[in-house]
C-alpha cells in the first residue's frame, strides 16, 4: 500500500433537490487496497461511487487523482483515467454479443472497422481469466442467466486495466464458484497494485476480502479503520448512529390472532427461495432486510403479478396464488397492493385526482356500464376527506401534488376497494414527516378494524415503531421473526445482514 | 465445417426474424415463378427488380431510425423530394448527369442530417419530427416541381431498368456477348444495384462503433451510455444514412419512370409500406435487433405478394386486405417471445 491514496475526496457534497445525499465527505483509498464501504440503505454509498466514476458531478468538494484534481464529466472519462465501476443495474446491452459488449466502446479495429475476429479472441482471453469459459463470445447477452451476465460484465470491467475497480454488489447474483473466482481475481488485481472498492452487504465477504472498511451514514463518512480494529457488532452500531425517533401511535396488546394470509415456501425464479410467512386479522407485520432480498416479488407474487410462483398461500377463505391484480383486488381474498414506486406503478399522473382514487373500484361507482357522476363525485369526497388529501379540485392533475399528498391518493385508492390484506411496499419513501406520522396512524386503524398489513419499509425505525411483529428477508427467504421486545435496530441489521451480533464483543463471528 | 455449421446454427436462433422472413421470400418467390408463365425468365426477373428498388431503398432507410428505436415518418417524403431534384438534374452530357446524381443524393443525405441535427439538439421525439420535417420535403418537392414530369437521359432510363447485358451494350463497355459474361448477362441491373449499395454501404456501417451504438441505443440506452458511447453523433449519423438510403430510392425512381413526380399520396404509402417491411424483415419496433439486410428481405415479400395478384386474377382491390393479414400473421409470430415472461409488469415496460 503506498502512501500518497490513488483517488482522494475532499469536501464532497450532494443534494439532489435539497435532499442531502453526500455531505461534506473525505474519503480516501489506495492503490493495492481491497477497500470495503459499508452502510445503511440511503447512506450514501451509492452516490459516492457514482461521484467517483463520473456518472454524477458533485455539487461541492474535490476529487483528486493521483494527488492532481479531476473533474469527469462523463463515466467514458473517468473509464479512460482508470476508474472503472461494475454497477449493480449491469451495464450491458442486451442485444449484442458478448464479445461485442466486452469491446463495446473501443473494440479492436482493422482498416477503421471494427475486427470482429480479434475482438472475438479478446472476449475469450477476459473471459477465460475469469475462469467463464462456458461463456460463448457469439451469445446474445440476452440470452445469459443473470449470473453469466454479471461475470461478462466483471470481463468487461477487466479488459479497460482499471486502476481503481468498483465492485458495487457484483457478486449479489454470482454462483458461490464464480464468488471464488472472483475473491481470487481481486487478489491478483492486489497484488498488481490495483485498488478495489467492494460494497457489499455481506459481512462474512468483507471480512474476508478487503483490509480497509469505510462506514457511512446518512451521507457522512462516519469511520475509515483496518479489517479486525472493530468487532462486528461495533461496525453494525457504527452504522445505525443515533437517530431522533418518530412517534408512533402506541401498539395495542393483545394476544394471539387467528392468521389471515398464510404464505408457504413461496418460490419464484431466482428470487424466491421458499419464504413462510403469516399474518393475523387487525395486525401489522413488518417486513424488512437489505433493499432487493426478495421483499418486491414476495408483494408482487401475492398479488398476482408474477407468473409461475410455487408454494401455499392462503388468504381468508381463499387459497392458491390469484392470477392477476385484478383478481387478487376482488372476490373473497380482497388484497390491496400500495406499489414501490408511486409515480410508475401508483398513479396514473397526467389523469385528475378523481380518476386516480377511483381506478381501482369504478364498479363501485357505477350503474351498469355508466359511471354514476353523483356517486362517483361522493366517493371521492369521501375518499379525499379520510386521508385529509390537501388538494385544490378534485379534476386536477395527480402530478400537480406534493409526493405525499400523491402517495395519499394512493392509498385512498385501495381503501375505496375495502381490502381485508393490505400489502405496503415502503410507502413512506420521500415524503414528509408529518405525512409519515399521518400513514403510521392509518395503518393501526386500519389493523385495528381488523385489516391484515403486511409492510415493507427500509427504515428500520419505522418496523420498530409500527408492527406487531417484523419479518427480516435475506436471499428470497425469511430467516428471522422478530416480536415484542426483540424488535430493535440491532437485531434487525444483525438478521439483514445474516450475522449473530448477539456474539461477544471482540473477534468476527460470521 | 463443423464449427462453420454451429455458427450458422447460432446465427439461425439469433436472427429468427431474419431467416424466417427470408424463408418465406424464397418459398412465395419460387411458386410465383412456378405459377407465372414466363416464370424463370430473365424478363420476368427484370421487371420485378425494376419495381422493387425504390421500397427497397426506402425500407433501408426505414430500418436505421427503427433500430435506435425510433421512427422515421420523412423517409417517403426525401425519396420523393430525391426524385424530383433528379428529374430536373439528371440529363445532358455524362458529367452532368454524374453531377446531377450527386447532388441527387448528396440533398437527401444533408435532409437526413438536418433531421439528426433537430432530433438531438432540439430534443424532439423523432416520430413528430420527422412528421413535420416530412411536410416540409414535400412543400420542398412540390416548390421544384409542382406537376408530374421531367427529363431523364433515355440512354441512363434504359440501362438501368433492363439486364446486365444491355447495361454493357447501351455504354458499348465490351463485348455483351463474351462467352465469359454470359453467366452473369441476365441479372437484373437494379438488383445489382440494390446488392452494391448493401454490400458497399450498410455492412461496413454496421461494423463501426457508430453502427454499433445504434443498436446499443434501440437495446438499452442507460448502459449505452454508462458504457461512454457516442450517443449524438449516433443518432445523427443515423437519421443522416437513412436520408441517403432514401434519395437512394428516389434517384432510382425518377431514373426508372423517367420522371419526377410530387405525389403526396404516394410518399405517405412509401413510408407506411417501410415500417411494414422493416417488421416483416425482422427489425424490432423497439428497437436493437434486426437490420437494413432484413428490411431488403421484408420489402421484397411485400412486392412478390402484389406480383401474385396480376397472374393470379384476383381483384387488385384485396391487395390491400391480403397485405394486411400477411402483416398481421409475421407480427404475431414475432410476439410468441411475451409468453416467456413471468414477471407481468415487464410487458409494460
Amino acid at each position: 500500500m503506498s502512501d500518497r491514496p490513488l483517488v482522494q475526496l475532499s469536501g464532497i457534497s450532494k443534494f439532489f433537490s435539497g435532499a442531502r445525499a453526500l455531505e461534506n465527505v473525505d474519503f480516501s483509498c489506495h492503490s493495492g487496497s481491497i477497500h470495503a464501504v459499508l452502510g445503511e440503505n440511503g447512506a450514501g454509498k451509492s452516490t459516492l461511487i457514482k461521484i467517483i466514476s463520473g456518472v454524477l458531478r458533485p455539487d461541492t468538494g474535490i476529487l483528486n487523482l493521483d494527488g492532481a484534481p479531476m473533474e469527469f464529466a462523463n463515466p467514458a472519462e473517468a473509464s479512460a483515467a482508470g476508474i472503472v465501476c461494475i454497477f449493480q443495474e449491469l451495464s450491458l446491452v442486451p442485444d449484442l454479443t458478448v464479445a461485442e459488449n466486452i469491446s463495446l466502446a473501443t473494440p479492436p479495429r482493422r482498416f477503421g472497422l471494427i475486427d470482429a475476429r480479434a475482438q472475438r479472441q479478446r472476449a475469450e482471453e477476459l473471459l477465460a481469466r475469469i475462469k467463464c469459459e462456458d461463456v460463448d463470445p457469439n451469445a446474445m447477452v440476452r440470452d445469459l442467466s443473470l449470473s453469466r451476465r454479471q461475470m461478462v460484465e466483471i470481463a468487461k470491467a477487466l479488459g479497460k486495466n482499471p486502476r481503481l475497480l468498483i465492485l458495487d454488489e457484483a457478486t449479489s447474483a454470482l454462483t458461490s464458484r464464480d464468488v471464488e473466482t472472483v475473491y481470487g481475481l481481486l487478489a491478483d488485481l492486489k497484488a498488481d497494485n490495483v485498488a478495489s472498492l467492494f460494497i457489499s452487504h455481506r459481512m462474512h465477504e468483507v471480512e474476508r476480502l478487503c483490509d480497509t472498511l469505510s462506514v457511512f451514514r446518512n451521507g457522512q463518512h462516519v469511520e475509515t479503520f483496518a479489517k479486525g480494529v472493530r468487532s462486528d457488532r461495533d461496525i453494525v452500531r457504527l452504522m445505525i448512529g443515533r437517530e431522533v425517533d418518530a412517534h408512533f401511535p402506541p401498539k395495542p396488546v393483545t394476544g394471539k390472532r387467528a392468521p389471515h394470509l398464510v404464505v408457504e415456501q413461496l418460490r419464484w425464479e431466482n428470487r424466491l427461495k421458499g419464504a413462510s410467512l403469516n399474518v393475523g386479522k387487525g395486525e401489522i407485520v413488518g417486513l424488512g432486510g437489505l433493499d432487493g432480498q426478495g421483499q418486491k416479488e414476495l408483494m408482487l407474487a401475492l398479488f398476482g403479478v408474477l407468473k409461475g410462483v410455487e408454494g401455499r398461500v392462503a388468504v381468508g377463505s381463499t387459497s392458491g396464488v390469484p392470477g392477476s391484480p385484478a383478481v387478487a383486488k376482488s372476490g373473497r381474498s380482497r388484497i390491496a397492493l400500495v406499489p414501490e414506486d408511486r409515480k410508475t406503478e401508483g398513479l396514473m399522473l397526467p389523469m385528475s385526482i378523481a380518476d386516480n382514487l377511483l381506478a381501482a373500484s369504478y364498479s363501485k361507482v357505477s350503474r351498469g356500464p355508466f359511471i354514476d357522476p353523483a356517486l362517483e363525485r361522493q366517493a371521492v369526497a369521501d375518499g379525499i376527506a379520510k386521508l385529509q388529501i390537501k388538494i385544490g379540485r378534485p379534476e386536477d392533475a395527480v402530478a400537480t401534488l406534493s409526493g405525499g399528498n400523491q402517495q395519499k391518493v394512493v392509498i385512498a385508492k385501495w381503501l375505496m376497494t375495502d381490502p381485508e390484506l393490505i400489502l405496503l411496499n415502503d410507502p413512506t419513501r420521500g415524503i414528509d414527516v408529518g405525512t409519515k406520522q399521518e400513514i403510521y396512524r392509518l395503518m393501526r386503524e386500519l389493523a385495528d378494524e381488523g385489516r391484515a398489513i403486511l409492510f415493507y419499509s427500509t427504515d428500520y425505525a419505522e418496523l420498530i415503531g409500527c408492527c406487531d411483529r417484523v419479518a427480516v428477508m435475506y436471499d428470497g427467504a425469511i430467516v428471522t421473526e422478530l416480536s415484542g421486545t426483540e424488535i430493535n435496530e440491532e437485531a434487525i441489521i444483525a438478521a439483514s445482514l445474516n450475522i449473530d451480533a448477539t456474539g461477544p464483543l471482540a473477534g468476527a463471528s460470521a | 465445417m463443423n464449427s462453420l455449421l454451429s455458427s450458422l446454427a447460432i446465427s439461425m436462433r439469433q436472427n429468427r426474424g431474419f431467416y424466417g422472413a427470408l424463408f418465406l421470400l424464397s418459398a412465395i418467390y419460387l411458386i410465383y415463378n412456378i405459377l407465372h408463365p414466363r416464370g424463370f425468365s430473365s424478363a420476368v426477373f427484370v421487371q420485378n427488380a425494376n419495381e422493387s428498388v425504390a421500397i427497397v431503398f426506402v425500407a433501408m432507410a426505414q430500418t436505421i431510425p427503427v433500430l435506435m428505436g425510433g421512427l422515421d415518418l420523412s423517409v417517403g417524403a426525401v425519396m420523393t423530394l430525391a426524385s424530383c431534384i433528379a428529374s430536373v438534374l439528371v440529363n445532358g452530357s455524362p458529367l452532368q448527369i454524374v453531377f446531377g446524381m450527386i447532388v441527387t443524393l448528396a440533398s437527401g443525405t444533408a435532409f437526413g442530417f438536418a433531421n439528426g441535427l433537430i432530433i438531438v439538439y432540439g430534443r424532439l421525439q423523432p416520430i413528430i419530427a420527422t412528421l413535420a420535417t416530412g411536410a416540409i420535403a414535400m412543400g420542398l418537392a412540390l416548390f421544384i416541381r409542382p406537376k408530374p414530369g421531367g427529363d431523364i437521359d433515355g440512354d441512363l432510363n434504359w440501362a438501368l431498368t433492363n439486364s446486365l447485358w444491355d447495361f454493357v451494350d447501351t455504354y458499348q463497355l465490351f463485348d455483351p456477348d463474351a462467352l465469359w459474361f454470359q453467366p452473369i448477362a441476365w441479372i437484373p441491373t437494379p438488383f445489382l444495384i440494390i446488392i452494391v449499395v448493401a454490400v458497399v454501404v450498410w455492412i461496413p456501417f454496421r461494423r463501426t462503433v457508430t453502427g454499433r451504438t445504434i443498436y446499443a441505443i434501440g437495446s438499452a440506452e442507460g448502459p449505452a451510455y454508462m458504457s461512454g458511447l457516442p450517443i449524438n453523433r449516433a443518432k445523427i449519423a443515423a437519421f443522416t444514412l437513412s436520408g441517403f438510403f432514401a434519395s437512394c430510392g428516389g434517384l432510382y425512381l425518377a431514373i426508372q419512370t423517367a420522371s419526377g413526380n410530387a405525389d403526396i399520396t404516394q410518399a405517405g404509402a412509401y413510408t407506411l409500406n417501410s415500417i411494414a417491411a422493416v417488421v416483416l424483415g425482422g427489425t424490432s419496433l423497439l428497437g436493437g435487433i434486426g437490420g437494413a439486410i432484413g428490411s431488403l428481405i421484408g420489402a421484397l415479400i411485400l412486392r412478390v405478394i402484389s406480383f401474385y395478384f396480376r397472374i393470379l386474377s384476383i381483384d387488385p382491390l384485396l391487395q390491400p386486405l391480403v397485405e394486411g393479414l400477411v402483416l398481421l400473421a409475421a407480427v404475431s409470430l414475432g410476439a410468441i417471445g411475451v409468453l416467456r415472461v413471468k414477471n407481468r409488469l415487464d410487458l409494460f415496460r
